[in-house]
């Protein structure tokens, strides 16, 4: 493992933080009445849709795992098309999980499946990206011991405290402040969305320090 | 001497309980109230400048002849809302155009009967400890309205609730005393008041009358606000209204005082239907005061105005020329007086205000700096200067405005006494609490300390009895204890619950403190001289945590913390149900890469071969000794078990963490609880509405099915039979007390208590318990009979099942059935194939039982304890029995879960230490949440929610932990049979 390796995963992962802070500078230049906790769903939309175009530009342009040998249009197509169908079950799968944690089954749907798309956007659009449709290699990263090289590492981490940062979140939900940000899902998205960061940050931070420790079957 | 860790955990339990019980006697003293001889004072004379005012003696009665009418949990709405407007048209018309004055009263927390009663008769703040003395209500001793009207000689006859008449018993000529326990009859109760009626209104012979109905508040404990048996109720009071208003209209001609007519609720209704809690419903009553002395004219319109409900007794010994009760903290309600001349007036108020100003003075010390006693002094002086004018008859424009001034004053200085005296409702025992505060500690760290020796594979603790080193600081302690006692008790004015205590119950208070303090000190030096030991040969284990100790650890320390905030105690079953949600997804992770492990074939199963107590290895850090004394005799996880498994049985274990969450969030929906959430409706209220009676029939004889179902099939054959019968008598008993309908039954027959249909039922559990304790005793004589040792407690437990279906509410037996499936799909698919450590089994079993208690239905408030499972069978109040069932009832979901941890680890067998570990870990993790909170509820006792929120949560905790304390000592019961055998 190189120095230069985690360079880059830094600077991709600030490519990452910014384009989140863009999604909530920039649209209120363009639309009325943006804030983040007035018209949440809007800006919902407009972060994970960011993230995921961040997440494939540094992709196709980082290119961290070794392409596959087989490369022909087909291939790309129907590889496309089981990321998608794979990104979409994963925000059903959300929502089911959110649902069973108690949220409403019938009123504010909409409410609860985009914070499945947000939670999606931020760790199975990394993993697709990554790994592509393979779901025993997301198996490998997620179980002990199982990680191969510094990406994977730092997806590990980032999806973790994505996870963690959207289980904390939901937690001021039940106090009787009556603040804006107590209302679902805000508080769980907010908590996902500072789960992430603080992923993206302390992931390289975390590799670096630990560089000598780290020892990846492949390099 | 050497002891089973089982059999200590179940001691530091029981004496923890002693801990607590102190604490809560210190923490709920006896009520504000005046100490002064009740007949000694003479009234307060009018104040007078000069020596010519002399008005010394009390005014005269401004009313003849006072009738009570107390409509139980009659809410501020079904009087002035939109329900008093449909239903109470007479009343409306007094309320909005009669002679009337209306008022909401604000009752005090807890929004019981019998502390609200005497808040209305002695206008105190009656403690919140009168809610436990509620079921079995002294004599009222305090200075009472009902007291005074007896000793002025008034003629007092009662009917309603019996609670009156053991309040105040000999205080009426005649009284028709009422039960209040069968909360399912609504008609008779209130029959048995009005058929008196007719005759008492024709008599002259009386001066007080007091009605109190409970049709009204029974009726919301079955069906809630919302049902349509309410407005019956509500428009047979008007009718009861209206017939005693024109009587006492009629006869009124022929006196000259009017007489009055209040018609007050002692509480409201939540919109669940219960009562105790702080909630705007449950404290918001109706009060109209009715009389010929209220006439106003034609456009003359009064608002319902706020008021305190204490506020009454001043004003009705006003009214009938008494003295003010002295520990009342309530001020005269002006507008009653408002039509006196202003001498009277003011007279009225001068004395309201000279007696706060005495309790004030007897029970705060620095009493000069309220600002109610400036006020009061300034009002007095003004006072006495209107009266010199007043006797020299000045210019009558220049008396009124001076009069005017003086009253405000009056009001305001009445207003700051009463709110500085409310405040000082609360007065804490500090020393009884902070002896029992230790005590708990104590017995938490020496808990603590001492997991090392309790979990290691022997089970078994030394208890160092006579070494002398602990013995002398033992002696050292006592004495010094015993002379801070004498020290303390002499200097305190002796108010003290410890003081008051006997020298040998003191005494042994005081042993029990050193003696848990010596025994804390030397686990301490125990394990230091271990950790020396062991740092001279490091330790191989480099054992890892799984997620799942990780999780429970951080859950447990998350709750504890959790507690200091009150919005998380009114919602503490958000907080279990994410934790056992939680805790299923972790399962879930688990299961899944146990049962797919990865490509490149590197062992993935979580290591956890020696992290059993990895929860408790955080409270010591370093103290972990070797390897083998950690092992809790459990095999490693082999992952080819799971591997092995193949086809639908590996899909269903796949799946099985699914399905439980599936359960979870049905059950969830089932029952609202706590407090935000709570209006929402569930698919309880839905089932409850009497529109639905033919589907909760059909779901609560699927429910019964299913229990024979899931219990049968590990019960022999005698119980089979005797749980099948019992099951038949709970539908039966459900249908004859109305809940539920036959299939040949239209409509609804005459409902009856089913006493017979419920003893039926109490004879098979018993029946099956005691088959059950037969073979578990046979197993005991005939060493090694282990399938006999197995049948006998899942004896047991379907015992409790059963006794648990017949409690439950009809609509919660759901709960029940998918309690047992997720029981079943746990052992089955989950805790047997992953082979989870004894103790990561006791934490689950623990979250699924809190999670379940409040699946039931319960909350942390007072209003939603099930006080009619308590008379389930018995035609009387019988305060044990009832005592006993209700308790079981409200914690039948943790109970029923400690009963399958017993079950569970019996057939299971791993190791015969497993129940002790167990039982330590159980006891462990139930009275770490009870010790802490009774230090943040110490911290927290001038939190403004401290007697609505904070403490009905402690009640709780005080609850569980007895019913802990009951759970270890059935534990080591079982294990004790097991070294036998
Ligand atoms: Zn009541
Ligand atoms: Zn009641």
């Amino acid at each position: 493992m190189k120095d230069t390796d985690i360079k880059k995963l830094l600077y991709t992962h600030l490519l990452c933080i910014f384009s989140i802070i863009l999604s909530i500078f920039i649209p209120s230049f363009f639309l009325e009445n943006f804030s983040i906790l007035e018209t949440h769903l809007t800006w919902l939309c407009i972060c994970s849709v960011s993230v995921t175009a961040v997440n494939l530009v540094l992709y196709l342009v980082v290119k961290p795992n070794v392409s596959s040998k087989r490369s022909s249009l087909s291939y790309k197509v129907t590889r496309f098309l089981k990321c998608c169908i794979y990104f979409l079950t994963s925000c059903f799968f959300f929502h089911v999980v959110f649902v069973l944690y108690g949220a409403p089954l019938i009123e504010l749907v909409l409410e609860t499946f985009s914070l499945a798309v947000i939670l999606s956007t931020f760790t199975t659009v990394p993993c697709l990206c990554l790994l592509g449709p393979n779901w025993k290699a997301w198996l490998r990263i997620f179980s002990r011991n199982g990680v191969t090289s510094i990406w994977e590492n730092s997806l590990q981490i980032t999806t973790i405290s994505s996870f963690v940062g959207i289980w904390l979140g939901a937690f001021p939900i039940p106090l009787d402040w009556g603040r804006p940000w107590q209302e679902w899902p805000i508080s769980c998205t907010l908590g996902a969305t500072f789960g992430y960061v603080a992923g993206l940050v302390i992931s390289p931070l975390w590799i670096y320090w630990n560089r000598k420790k780290l020892t990846y079957k492949n390099n | 001497m050497r002891l089973g860790s089982g059999a200590f955990a179940a001691g530091c339990v029981v004496v923890e309980v002693l801990g607590v019980a102190l604490f809560l006697r210190g923490f709920f003293p006896a009520p504000v109230f005046s100490g002064a001889e009740r007949q000694a004072a003479s009234p307060a004379p009018e104040p007078s400048a000069g020596a010519s005012s002399n008005w010394t003696d009390l005014p005269p009665p401004l009313f003849s002849k006072l009738v009570i009418m107390l409509v139980d949990a009659l809410r501020d709405d079904f009087v002035f809302g939109s329900k008093g407007v449909k239903f109470m048209p007479y009343t409306t018309y007094l309320v909005e155009k009669g002679s009337s004055l209306s008022f909401v009263a604000e009752a005090k927390p807890p929004t019981v009967t019998m502390p609200r009663i005497k808040a209305l008769l002695t206008g105190s703040l009656p403690g919140f400890i009168d809610v436990v003395r509620n079921l079995n209500s002294p004599t009222l001793l305090e200075d009472n309205v009902i007291t005074r009207a007896k000793a002025a000689g008034k003629r007092i006859i009662f009917y309603g609730d019996e609670t009156w008449v053991k309040l105040f018993p000999k205080h009426f000529v005649e009284y028709d005393g009422t039960t209040s326990f069968f909360v399912s009859d609504y008609t008779e109760v209130d029959n048995n008041v009005t058929r008196h009626l007719d005759k008492v209104l024709k008599r002259q012979d009386w001066d007080v009358l007091i009605l109190h109905f409970l049709g009204l508040d029974h009726i919301g404990h079955i069906s809630g606000p919302s049902s349509p048996l309410i407005g019956h109720k509500l428009s047979e009071m008007d009718s009861i209204l209206m017939k005693i208003h024109t009587s006492l209209l009629s006869e009124e001609r022929d006196t000259l005082l009017p007489r009055l007519l209040v018609l007050c609720g002692d509480h409201g209704m939540s919109e669940a239907g219960g009562h105790g809690a702080s909630s705007m419903e449950e404290v918001n009553t109706a009060l109209v005061l009715i009389s010929s002395a209220f006439e106003r004219k034609p456009g003359d319109v009064r608002h319902p105005t706020r008021i305190q409900q204490t506020d009454l007794a001043a004003t009705l010994s006003i009214g009938l020329g008494l003295p003010i009760p002295k520990s009342s903290t309530g001020s005269l309600i002006f507008p009653v007086v408002e039509r006196r001349p202003l001498r009277e007036q003011l007279r009225f108020l001068h004395l309201n205000a000279v007696q706060l100003i005495k309790l004030l003075q007897e029970n705060v010390p620095s009493y000069e700096k309220e600002p109610g006693f400036e006020q009061f002094k300034v009002s007095e002086r003004s006072h006495r200067n209107w009266i010199r004018l007043f006797l020299e008859e000045n210019s009558s424009e220049a008396l009124s405005n001076l009069g005017a001034k003086v009253r405000r004053q009056y009001l305001d200085a009445l207003r700051a006494l009463r709110l500085s005296l409310s405040r000082r409702a609360a007065q804490y025992d500090v020393y009884s609490m902070a002896a029992g505060t230790i005590l708990v500690l104590e017995v938490l760290a020496l808990l603590l300390l001492s997991v090392p020796q309790a979990l290691s594979r022997r089970a078994e603790l030394d208890v160092p009895l006579l070494s002398p080193v602990f013995s002398l600081l033992f002696c050292l302690l006592l004495l010094a204890l015993v002379a801070l006692h004498g020290v303390v008790c002499t200097a305190a004015d002796s108010s003290c619950y410890l003081c008051s205590l006997p020298w040998l119950a003191a005494g042994g208070v005081m042993v029990l403190i050193s003696a848990l303090l010596c025994a804390a000190m030397s686990a301490l030096t125990g394990i230091f001289a271990n950790g020396k030991c062991l740092s001279q040969n490091p330790p191989q284990c480099t054992s890892r945590w799984s997620e799942l100790d990780l999780l429970s650890l951080l859950g447990t320390v998350g709750h504890v913390l959790s507690l200091g905030a009150s919005s998380f105690i009114e919602e503490e079953h958000q907080t279990w149900y994410f934790l056992v949600n939680t805790l299923c997804l972790a399962l879930c992770h688990q299961l899944c890469r146990n049962c797919f492990p990865g490509d490149d074939g590197a062992p993935q199963r979580c290591p956890h071969t020696e992290d059993e107590c990895g929860r408790v290895a955080v409270a010591l850090p370093g103290k972990r000794a070797g390897p083998e004394r950690w092992e809790l005799g459990r095999v490693p996880t082999d992952p080819a078990s799971l591997e092995a498994l193949r086809g639908p049985e590996r899909w269903m274990v796949l799946a099985s963490p699914w399905l439980v969450l599936a359960c979870c969030r049905l059950l969830r929906s089932l029952n609202q609880t706590g407090v935000q959430w709570a209006p929402r409706p569930g698919l309880g209220h839905w089932l409850t509405s009497s529109d639905h009676k033919t589907e909760l029939s059909v779901l609560a004889a699927l429910s019964l099915t299913m229990i024979f179902v899931l219990v049968q099939k590990r019960c022999s054959v005698t119980s089979k039979v005797a749980m099948a019968f019992g099951l038949l008598g709970v539908y039966c008993y459900r249908a004859a007390i109305g809940n539920v309908l036959f299939p040949w039954q239209q409509d609804s027959k005459d409902i009856s208590k089913g006493i017979t249909e419920a003893r039926f039922v109490y004879v098979f559990a018993l029946g099956i318990l005691f088959t059950g304790s037969k073979d578990l005793l046979k197993s005991q004589i005939i060493a090694a009979d282990f399938t006999a040792r197995t049948a006998g407690l899942w004896e047991i437990h379907s015992g409790f099942v059963l006794l648990a279906a017949l409690l439950l509410r009809p609509h919660s037996l759901p709960v029940l059935v998918l309690g047992l499936v997720i029981q079943t799909i746990m052992t089955r698919f989950i805790w047997r194939p992953l082979r989870h450590s004894v103790a990561e089994v006791t934490v689950m079993h623990y979250w699924f039982g809190q999670a379940f208690f409040y699946f039931q239905g319960n909350s942390n408030s007072i209003a939603t304890v099930d006080i009619s499972a308590g008379f389930v069978g018995l035609d009387a109040y019988m305060e044990i029995p009832a005592i006993f069932l209700t308790a079981f009832a409200t914690y039948s979901g943790p109970l029923l879960w400690a009963s399958h941890l017993v079950n569970f680890l019996t057939s299971e067998a791993s190791s015969g230490a497993a129940l002790r570990h167990a039982c330590f870990c159980y006891a462990l993790i139930c009275s770490a949440p009870a010790s802490v909170y009774i230090v943040l509820v110490t911290s927290l006792r001038y939190h403004l929610f401290i007697w609505s929120v904070f403490s009905p949560k402690l009640l709780y905790e005080a609850m569980h932990l007895l019913i802990t304390a009951a759970v270890c000592i059935f534990f080591t019961a079982m294990d004790q049979t097991n070294t036998q055998s």
